[in-house]
């Protein structure tokens, strides 16, 4: 490394007289003296601002100690808000003084010099390995392990199978019933009334109004044994448009006076399909934005869904209220390997 | 008190104490040591090594805070009937999850502050590991010796990524329901598997009641226990590698310039743990993060619009938001590839080539040595644009996993937005890499330039004859040298394909590949002045840099250039030297 430091305009030429493939490192740059180190009355003034530092955050812990004991989270969002800004205010200022007074101590006062410190090789030397190899191998020998290939084998096997005992009892219980084909099926059957979700008030065709849409349960949700999962399954977006602009159906007469129902799980990945666009037709998802077209069967209109909303078949009872004529005719929601079979 | 050796102080009370507390520890456990080992090791000093300390630190903050939450939060799906203090929800039923998240919120007193403490400083805690990470890339830290602790950060990002997933999902509100039901599509759009992933997460059916207290173990200790075995693998690598530096004058791959641990890094890091840990305070004390009160708890029938995960999986959710809607069935077995392709293939080949980036990269270089001095970005142009263009294409992920907001905000068409970032998926990262390429050249030669020509000066002197020029003041040696240490990368040469006597040679094919990528990678370049070309420079123009000082020396440089040979010919910097000069 070179000790000079010239100005550029110097190239150091080899004893040759011929220049050197590269430049030469200067080497460090000289110590640049802070304030503080020679005029003591700025080292004394960084003293006392760590000091201060080191004091507003005594009185922020205080400070926060106290809105706990005063200033209760309330029973509104402002006063939870009070409290939480009042408290946090406080942690912070006992943090921050710590923080900041630590920082400025080592830059205004501690030693700034730059030191250097060499590296060494990350890999062990020569010798080392020599040993390490050695010890290795005295330790095989040792064990006597190279020449007993049935036993490795036995070892081996046993090792990788143990964990097999826990895993699989784990892995199987996982599932539950593993009934995978559950997913296949709703608690939409023939004469299942629509209700609205959640009062679980059934519908008479003659409430639903021309551009409306409605969020609809099957009846009798709250009774089964998981309302959650076979909610998860049997929502239904219910419209109602004026029967001249239904343009296509899944089914022949599947609709009742315009009005149609659709699953509300989209056949992307599985978000409700709550937006209903009434002068459009369209169906969006706001996960996604998956669109689809009420008045065409529901089709995909713009998205990564590929297959339509499933369409549920629906008529009136003898008192007027809406009832499926039957389930879905294909599994709602995201498409899965085994769909079709 | 850093300059003034004071004599040794008598003994006092307090230093008796110490002494003999030292003596009892060490006694027992040897601790000398490691305190003469490590008490004065030193450490460079850069603002960019302190990303990778913000991540360590707010991990400390999570752990501290997510403490605090485990004692109020129950993590059960039992359904109950909220009354409590928020009104709004008076009545409602909802899970113990998010009932007790309500409690945490408007009961336990500091609650509210600890949830947000947690939930703001997982964000930074993904935030500052993604910056590390682009840090350590962009100046090389990942080379030998250090490739192996590049995977173990790497899987600590992936495990950050499960962290946050795996939390924001467990207060069972509607918001991160969705999120859940959207990983339970995504799963089951794996082939034939699918559908016993799904019930295996959940199960058996979505949402089950089983997945709450799973999250819970998987998020308070399954992954944090990884994280924090990680995270001591990962430091233990960079005190046995030591710190990289950046490089500089006195900086070389042998040693490391910096301040001591103790008791400069001691105050400095201890100190900037509170620092952080203030600052993430400071955002929970005065801005909400997940109001779960206005969401409500989860019911598989109602989704709120404009609904956005957390920053670090929007990657994913735009990926779902462009691909178009293709499926196809092959014999009666579905193919999902609208979501297998977002969902699995695009984030295996990011986070693929991301962890082995170092491999590919030591490949093409065929370096086998250790590098400690950083490269300044500018000088790994392939590199640089590279990383530049990778983080463009996450970059378009992010906005389309946005675009619904994007559209409200600017009234904007969501197809037209969905279409462009279709579009700009492919180009953008194309258009980013050339650029950031030319900026890197740029910017490499304006270092040239700077060192042939040095800094203009603003003074024009007319020469006798009439002529005007701008003198230049040369570069001092420190500054100089910042732009030339690095060493020129070169494609790798090879051997020929057959030796003296015509027979294949044995490893020729691997050697082919390498020399191809490493066309790839290096055969654009621009490479540092050499003293040759400096002596050149000088003899060319020397008078307006320095006008009437160095007449002597020109005659000898002069000299010396002519038999050198200059590595990297640019018209502007050999033959056009006065020209580029009079300005």
């Amino acid at each position: 490394m070179s000790t000079h430091h010239d100005p550029s305009t110097d190239v150091t030429t080899r004893g040759d007289g011929a220049l050197p493939e590269r430049f030469d490192d200067p080497g460090l740059h000289e110590h640049r003296a802070r304030v503080g180190d020679s005029d003591p009355k700025a080292n004394k003034r960084a003293e006392r601002q760590v000091v201060v530092l080191f004091t507003i955050s005594i009185l922020g812990t205080i400070g926060a100690i106290v809105a706990y004991a005063l200033v209760p989270p309330g029973e509104t969002v402002g006063t939870m808000r009070l409290s939480n800004l009042l408290l946090g205010l406080g942690l912070f200022l006992g943090l921050a003084g710590i923080g900041l007074a630590a920082v400025h101590w080592a830059k205004a006062l501690m030693n700034d010099h730059e030191r250097a410190e060499d590296r060494h090789p990350t890999a062990s030397s020569d010798s080392v390995r020599v040993k390490a190899v050695e010890a290795l191998r005295e330790g095989a020998k040792d064990s006597a392990i190279g020449r007993r290939g049935v036993l490795k084998g036995a070892m081996v096997t046993s090792l990788a199978l143990f964990p097999l005992a826990i895993a699989v009892p784990l892995v199987g219980n996982l599932g539950g019933g593993w009934d995978v084909s559950q997913s296949k099926r709703t608690m939409w059957r023939r004469g299942t009334r629509l209700t609205i979700d959640p009062s679980g008030r059934p519908i008479k065709a003659s409430d639903v109004t021309i551009g409306s849409a409605f969020h609809v349960i099957p009846e009798g949700l709250e009774e089964t044994e998981h309302p959650l999962n076979e909610k998860a399954k049997a929502v239904v977006l219910m419209v109602r448009m004026d029967p001249r602009d239904i343009k296509s159906e899944q089914g022949e007469g599947w609709s009742y006076d315009g009005i149609l129902a659709f699953s509300k799980i989209c056949t992307h990945v599985g978000c409700p399909v709550a937006l209903y666009e009434q002068q459009t037709h369209h169906i969006l998802c706001p996960c996604h934005q998956s669109t689809f077209d009420a008045a065409d069967g529901a089709k995909v209109v713009f998205g990564p869904a590929h297959r339509p909303l499933p369409q549920l078949p629906i008529t009136v009872d003898d008192e007027g209220y809406l009832v499926a004529q039957s389930g879905f005719d294909s599994p709602i929601g995201p498409s899965f390997w085994e769909r079709l079979t | 008190m850093s300059t003034v050796d004071s004599p040794p102080a008598p003994p006092t009370r307090t230093t008796r104490a110490a002494a003999a507390t030292a003596d009892y520890l060490d006694q027992r456990t040897g601790v000398g040591n490691a305190v003469k080992e490590f008490a004065r090791k030193i450490f460079p000093d850069h603002w960019s090594f302190l990303l990778g300390e913000i991540a360590l630190y707010s991990f400390v903050v999570l752990l501290i805070s997510g403490t605090f939450l485990t004692m109020f939060f129950v993590p059960s799906m039992t359904e109950v009937h909220y009354h409590g203090p928020w009104a709004a929800m008076d009545g409602v039923q909802m899970s113990e999850a998010f009932a007790s998240t309500l409690r945490l919120s408007f009961e336990v007193r500091g609650g509210l502050l600890m949830r947000q403490i947690h939930h703001w400083a997982a964000l930074i805690f993904m935030a500052s590991i993604v910056t590390h990470m682009m840090r350590v890339f962009f100046t090389g830290a990942f080379r030998k010796p250090r490739e192996l602790n590049w995977l173990v950060g790497f899987t600590l990002m992936i495990l950050g990524l499960l962290a946050g997933f795996s939390g924001y999902s467990l207060p069972d509100d509607v918001l991160s329901g969705n999120g859940l039901r959207i990983a339970d599509g995504v799963a089951r759009a794996i082939p034939i598997l699918g559908s016993y992933v799904s019930f295996g997460l959940f199960g058996g059916e979505f949402p089950g009641v089983d997945l709450i207290p799973r999250l819970f173990t998987v998020h308070i200790l399954l992954i944090p226990a990884l994280i924090l075995a990680l995270i001591g693998l990962h430091l233990l690598m960079v005190v046995l590698h030591k710190h990289t530096q950046y490089p500089g004058s006195g900086r070389t791959d042998k040693n490391v310039v910096g301040y001591p641990l103790f008791p400069v890094y001691v105050a400095k890091a201890g100190g900037f743990f509170f620092v952080v840990f203030a600052v993430i305070a400071l955002m929970a004390a005065t801005m909400t993060i997940n109001p779960v009160w206005n969401y409500g708890p989860f019911d598989p029938g109602v989704v709120s619009a404009g609904a956005q995960p957390d920053w670090y999986m929007l990657f994913l959710e735009g990926g779902l938001r462009l691909m178009p809607g293709w499926e196809f069935v092959i014999g009666q077995y579905t193919v999902s590839m609208n979501i297998l392709i977002p969902g699995v293939v695009i984030p295996g080949l990011l986070f693929t080539v991301l962890a082995l980036w170092p491999f590919i990269e030591a490949f093409a270089t065929g370096d086998k040595r250790e590098h400690h001095v950083l490269d300044r970005p500018r000088n790994a142009p392939f590199r640089t644009a590279f990383g530049v263009a990778y983080l463009t294409a996450f970059l378009i992920l992010v906005l389309a996993g946005s675009n619904d907001l994007i559209a409200t905000h600017f009234h904007l068409s969501i197809n037209d937005i969905t279409w462009t970032f279709r579009v700009l998926f492919f180009v953008a990262p194309v258009l980013a890499f050339w650029i950031t390429k030319r900026i890197c050249f740029a910017l490499q030669r304006k270092d040239r330039e700077l060192v042939l020509h040095g800094h203009e000066t603003g003074r024009i002197v007319r020469f006798a004859s009439g002529e005007y020029i701008e003198v230049h003041k040369p570069l001092d040696a420190h500054e100089r040298w910042l732009r030339v240490q690095h060493e020129p990368r070169r494609p790798v040469e090879i051997e020929p394909a057959e030796d003296s006597r015509g027979v294949r040679r044995k490893g020729y094919r691997i050697d082919a590949a390498r020399r191809r990528l490493s066309k790839v990678f290096y055969e654009d370049r621009i490479e540092p002045v050499t003293p040759a070309e400096l002596a050149a420079a000088q003899s060319h123009g020397g008078h307006d840099a320095l006008p009437l000082a160095h007449e002597e020396r020109h005659e000898e440089l002069t000299a010396g250039a002519s038999g050198s040979r200059h590595l990297a010919p640019e018209p502007e910097d050999t033959e056009g030297t006065q020209g580029t000069q009079r300005h």
